[in-house]
């Protein structure tokens, strides 16, 4: 199967709609199929790898914790726009740790997620084959 | 579709998988591998045990690479073989297994 380079850009909150979650499922799909994925948040979207999320007093699945799994797929290309974080007055250490094991390198853990400045994010998204907004 | 055991009527979808994850027990496992004709034994439970913790930690059933290479990883690299995992669930490990363990069919499994 021919690999194409995909880019997932997510601009919403994780929760109040139905978009961050099923953006998250089709990256788990895309990358099952091993296609080379790559991931961008935006805007609100950032809120999405905020630490400690806690969705029980909105009744809603808590899906925070699979963007951890995210590693075991070998998705680790993740980039977050410095600006939104900085509007928003958060920080990389308000963001979950994620990470991958590069097997190249005897299992080292890696991040994964990359802050990235909006000019750089413009690089990233002109590199891709196929782009997916959520 | 249901699953009856010991009186009790389960709620499943069309392909078998429970609806209320937290109906499950391993009682429930057993008499779900004897309607397809299996027998659970140690390394079966070695690997659905083994999902059910993948899905308390991540929240989702993984896909079949995934589950090959994180069951060589905790289990040992012997059993982290499509060989290994096809032989003790036939009918595709993460499909098959997660449906024992109670899981919903792995995301990006069709």
């Amino acid at each position: 199967m021919a690999t194409k380079k995909f880019l997932y850009v997510n601009r919403k909150p994780p929760h109040g709609s139905i978009y961050a979650l099923e953006s998250l499922e089709v990256v788990l799909i895309g990358a099952a199929f091993e296609q080379d994925v790559t991931l961008a948040f935006i805007d609100d979207g950032v809120y999405q790898l905020l630490q400690k999320q806690d969705s029980s007093a909105i009744a809603t699945k808590n899906f925070a914790p699979t963007f951890r799994a995210l590693g075991d797929y070998d998705v680790n290309k993740i980039y977050v726009e410095r600006e939104s974080l900085e509007m928003r007055g958060l920080g990389k250490d308000d963001l979950m740790p994620l990470t991958w094991e590069d097997e190249d390198d005897d299992w080292a853990e890696k991040d994964s997620i990359h802050i990235v400045s909006s000019a750089e994010l413009a690089e990233i998204i002109e590199q891709q084959d196929v782009l997916l907004n959520f | 579709m249901t699953i009856e055991l010991n009186g009790t009527s389960y709620e499943t979808d069309e392909e078998g998988y429970l609806i209320n994850l937290s109906d499950w027990n391993d009682q429930l496992a057993t008499e779900m591998a004897r309607v397809d004709g299996a027998t659970l034994d140690d390394n079966h439970w070695e690997v659905i045990n083994f999902l059910r913790n993948y899905y308390e930690e991540y929240q989702i059933a993984p896909a079949v690479r995934v589950l090959t290479k994180a069951v060589g990883k905790k289990l040992g690299k012997d059993k982290g073989t499509s060989k290994y995992l096809y032989e003790l669930f036939p009918y595709g490990p993460a499909k098959q297994a997660c449906k024992y363990a109670g899981l919903p069919k792995p995301t990006g499994c069709v």
